[in-house]
């Protein structure tokens, strides 16, 4: 159903790679020209974006502005894309943040502009890629492709040890996605089986009726892939080390977006495709999240490198999001696809705090600053609101995210909503404490002292996500609303599917408990 | 009322055209570089290549035909003009990538050398067309001692000549095994027609498990294993790739893989079809070795050529997948995957080909540092060649490996593709190192690269064009490859 009779989001998807072309024809000495092309296609961008906000339809769960042509016919593959309650506000997420990355680079890369605009270009629109794609293999495509720039971004412009880093970052990806390839193609023929059609289609796919046993190792192949890309307490060992060496724009990115991807990915791929499985696999999930966000927020707590605490603090937020997620009621998912959101803002001002700094002194260490709030008042207030964001303070956007899962978490397993609270004391602990260190106590470095606070460029790459972090805090229900219809069709029929499953499993069991009967019965009947 | 009638030999030129036309092409080119100056060669390569595309069109025209031809020696179907189709874009590939090269490398310019190739291209669409092992025999031949004087031909470079020293010798050694398998199931089945030697097995099943037939079939795997450079009969690989030069090491890892895998095909689907059941669980065995071997050991290698070496035995290891598998579907996989391996192999070698100076060239990794950014062009076209050799989408490696690995699954193989994408993410890590030496490190020494000749600028848009068209667009190729497999069975 396409409301528009346009392909918007086709518009939306290929439009980045546009500006791509465009800024590959501008001679790589007119770095200025560069950035402003990259700057204007990136603004465009989240323009076009928008009307998929004005036309949605909150009503319906049905997906919108679809379009679908076939692709790869033979195999039953098509361009098939849409967007629902789910995907939009991540969408609109992508195409808000990238402008401002653009913004945030503006200084901060000097070597090789060209060809750091055309890979921002082409992350934003793989990312969208990935977000819209209804068909399995398409979204695969768009899935690996975004490893390419995210790659070289951290590769090419990353700090020191940025090598090993951005390796670890793609052998990582790469490996749990590769499974989850082979779990699609089995998926794939074993519908085929089934029903007799080649098919990749997400939404056909959703009906089939997969036996138990295979169930479960298909919903583990796509819970790998997804669970490395959150990531997941044991998994997450790229995260910190990609955070740390990336450029700026490429932290807030991965923060913003690329973690969302897993996230996401469990929504709309591993839950509804396997609801069986998934019901298994909620403990092990919810206690690893839990894990999460204690073992995040207790790591960060030590780190003496600010860019590294805020990865580490990313962390125990993606596993907040995942406690909500799988607490399957609508507190839970909404207010974890909320706080999937407000990761994407309040992390991602974070990154642009710190690489701010940076860019004045070459160091993150918090010991090398201190009193900072009486040189640079404004940028000192930005961070107090990226802060209280964080910490999920009353009438930031992170409360609304954090409350939501927290309410939704205590309704299906309360004891691990109660650990996950000490998280949320935590987060306050350690981020208040960087922000003590950073911003107040002395002013005792010589080289602290004649910093300068942000100019107007910085201040305009900052203040859209201070807005949107009251925003978000005070008008939830702009936000919540679009969700609704979706994520309670999604819960419903989760558990309808569940419900049929567990049928199918205790009517299997009857039967062989039945024939087990049946055999001891006989000989005593013949007696 | 008598009627003169005039019997026409059956002679079937239409069902030999490419081969007509590159041989002749092989001859003029020789009698050309004779009778002109060693000064005015430098024609003899822009006539090769019109040879080639010559029959390249030929080709084109005449597929999608289905017949036997010369008594059963010949079988020209849709996946003979396949393979041949693959070959000459092969070909032509690598004379466009010889012009270049032949700067740095001035014995390279003679009529010798473009003659070899197209003999050598010769051979390799005889393989595809066999119909008689006999005539498999005679085709690899004529395209693997044309390959071993190629190999030598920079007398100057020792290595040069110990890579062709060292392929003779074996490859002689495995030539000989091939023809003793062959001899055997003679023996077995009285006939070299592999049709015929099909229908015999199909109607005597009772010989199947015979010494005289499994000792054919063993030896004859030996033999085809050396030329597609499977585990554990690879060892000549690194080397010979290493030392030929860069052009002709481009020429034998995507045409005589190409051509190997045709004849292998061939023979064991149609004459062995009756013995599937045995040599797939040894064929298994030899997929994950080679897959695995040639993945692990290729994370060590610092020269580039070397690394690209074991590349092709993991390459031949995905390929081995498809063979297991079997079907339809995964013939057809491998159709397309030698076809896009062509492209991207031929591509990732045309980038180090354009590297050099007189009588040298730069093939450790360390000497493309920083090139990326020096050269933009050539590194976008490395990067395109490498991502796809790792099977990343939007890529033509993406779609091959999706395919052979979809078909494993389908016939159930699944463990065989689990270890297959294990190894395809192996295999990310060494891809990225050229991309890393490429862009992430700064450049040292002064590495250049002198302004490339206009063929190989086209030769390496043709290879990128067609990793990222056969990535985006499959199914025109697919189709073809499609109607490929079906006139063969």
């Amino acid at each position: 159903m396409n409301t528009l009779n346009f392909p918007i989001i086709s518009l939306v998807t290929f439009f980045p790679l546009i500006g791509a072309l465009v800024v590959m024809l501008i001679h790589k000495e007119r770095k200025e020209a560069l950035r402003k092309a990259a700057l204007i296609f990136s603004l465009v961008e989240f323009v076009i974006s928008l009307p998929l906000l004005i036309y949605f339809n909150s009503g319906t769960h049905e997906m919108q502005f679809v379009e679908q042509v076939p692709w790869i016919e033979s195999f039953g593959i098509s361009y098939f894309v849409g967007i629902d309650g789910i995907s939009l506000w991540i969408v609109i997420l992508t195409t808000f943040i990238t402008p401002i990355c653009v913004l945030s680079s503006w200084t901060y890369i000097q070597k090789w502009v060209k060809e750091y605009m055309v890979c921002m270009l082409f992350l934003e629109a793989a990312m969208i890629g990935a977000l819209v794609a209804l068909d399995l293999v398409l979204f695969y495509v768009f899935w690996e492709l975004m490893l390419i720039p995210m790659y070289l971004l951290i590769g090419v412009w990353g700090g020191p040890r940025r090598i090993y880093a951005a390796v670890k970052f793609f052998l990582f990806t790469a490996a749990g996605s590769v499974f989850m390839l082979l779990a699609i193609i089995f998926l794939f023929y074993y519908n085929y089986k089934v029903t007799g059609v080649y098919t990749f289609n997400l939404l056909e796919l959703y009906k089939v009726n997969i036996p138990v046993s295979i169930q479960f190792w298909l919903c583990t192949a796509f819970f790998l892939s997804f669970a490395i890309k959150v990531p997941m307490f044991p998994l997450h060992t790229w995260l910190p080390d990609a955070h740390v060496e990336a450029p700026t724009a490429g932290s807030v990115i991965l923060a913003g977006v690329l973690l969302k991807m897993g996230t996401y990915g469990f929504l709309r791929f591993a839950m509804p495709l396997f609801p069986y499985a998934t019901h298994q696999y909620i403990p092990i999930i919810a206690t690893l999240s839990v894990i999460g966000i204690v073992y995040g927020a207790m790591v960060a707590m030590v780190q003496p490198d600010m860019k590294k605490l805020v990865a580490y603090s990313s962390v125990s937020h993606l596993g907040i999001v995942m406690l909500g997620l799988f607490a399957f009621n609508m507190q839970g998912i909404e207010g974890g696809i909320y706080q999937m959101l407000n990761h994407g803002v309040s992390t991602g001002a974070l990154f642009l705090i710190v690489g701010m700094l940076y860019e004045r002194r070459h160091t993150r260490m918090i010991a090398d600053f201190g009193g900072l709030s009486k040189v640079m008042p404004i940028l000192a207030t930005f961070f107090m609101i990226a802060t209280l964001s964080s910490i999920a303070v009353p009438g930031t956007n992170g409360f609304v995210g954090e409350f939501m899962v927290l309410i939704g978490a205590y309704r299906s397993y309360p004891v691990f909503a109660i650990i996950a609270v000490s998280g949320a004391i935590l987060s306050a602990m350690y981020m208040l404490w960087m922000y003590q260190r950073v911003m107040f106590c002395s002013l005792d470095k010589p080289e602290n002292q004649n910093l300068k606070d942000l100019n107007a460029r910085e201040i305009i790459t900052l203040l859209p996500l201070a807005i949107l972090v009251f925003v978000m805090g005070f008008f939830p229900g702009l936000f919540l609303r679009k969700m609704d219809a979706t994520v309670e069709h999604f819960i419903k029929q989760y558990n309808q599917r569940y419900e049929a499953y567990a049928q199918q499993q205790t009517a299997q069991l009857d039967m062989k408990i039945a024939a087990a009967l049946e055999g001891t019965k006989e000989p005593a009947a013949v007696d | 009322m008598e009627t003169l009638e005039f019997v026409i030999p059956a002679l079937n030129i239409k069902a030999i055209m490419p081969q007509i036309i590159l041989c002749l092409t092989a001859l003029i080119v020789l009698l050309v570089g004779v009778f002109s100056g060693r000064e005015k060669n430098s024609q003899l390569g822009y006539l090769s290549l019109m040879g080639v595309a010559l029959a390249l069109v030929s080709v084109l025209l005449f597929s999608g035909e289905r017949e036997s031809a010369y008594s059963g020696m010949l079988l020209v179907d849709g996946f003979a003009s396949f393979v041949s189709l693959t070959v000459c874009i092969v070909t032509l590939l690598t004379i466009l990538i010889s012009i270049n090269y032949q700067k740095f490398f001035t014995e390279i310019n003679s009529g010798e050398y473009y003659c070899l190739v197209l003999f050598a291209a010769f051979g390799m669409t005889l393989m595809g067309a066999s119909g008689n092992l006999l005539m498999v025999f005679l085709a690899l031949e004529t395209m693997s001692i044309s390959i071993y004087v190629l190999a030598g031909y920079q007398q100057g470079r020792e290595k040069s000549i110990e890579s062709a020293l060292k392929y003779f010798l074996l490859g002689a050694f495995a030539s000989g095994f091939l023809l003793y398998g062959f001899a055997l199931i003679y023996g077995a089945t009285g006939t070299l027609d592999i049709t015929k030697i099909g229908t015999f097995l199909n109607a005597h099943p009772q010989i199947l498990h015979t010494p005289l037939m499994m000792g054919g079939l063993a030896l004859m795997t030996v033999g085809f294993g050396f030329k597609v450079a499977m585990v554990p009969f690879h060892m000549w690989t690194p080397d010979v790739y290493e030392g030929a030069p860069t052009s002709v090491t481009a020429f034998m890892a995507s045409g005589v893989k190409a051509a190997a895998f045709a004849a292998l095909i061939r023979v064991y689907f149609i004459a062995l079809d009756s013995l599937q059941v045995d040599w797939t669980a040894v064929m298994w065995a030899f997929a994950f070795l080679t897959m695995t071997v040639g993945n692990v050991i290729a994370i060590s290698q610092n020269n580039i050529k070397r690394m690209l070496a074991y590349s092709s035995i993991a390459h031949a290891g995905y390929l081995l997948v498809g063979f297991v598998a079997g079907s339809q579907l995964a013939l057809t996989g491998i159709l397309f995957y030698l076809l896009s391996y062509a492209f991207m192999n031929m591509g990732a070698f045309g980038v180090i080909a354009l590297l050099g100076k007189q009588g040298e060239e730069y093939t450790e990794l360390a000497d493309f540092r920083g090139l990326g950014f020096k050269y933009p062009l050539m590194g976008l076209a490395m990067a395109v060649f490498m991502f796809s050799m790792a099977g990343i989408p939007p890529t033509a490696g993406f779609m091959g490996k999706f395919y052979i690995f979809s078909a494993a699954i389908k016939s159930g193989y699944i463990w065989l593709a689990i270890i297959g994408v294990i190894n395809s993410v192996i295999s990310i890590y060494y891809y990225l190192r050229v991309i890393i030496v490429m862009y992430f490190q700064e450049a040292e020494q002064e590495v250049s690269m002198p302004a490339p000749s206009p063929a190989i600028v086209v030769a390496l848009v043709l290879a990128a064009a067609g990793v990222l068209l056969m990535g985006i667009l499959p199914s025109y190729f697919w189709n073809i490859a499609q109607n490929s497999v079906f006139t063969f069975i």
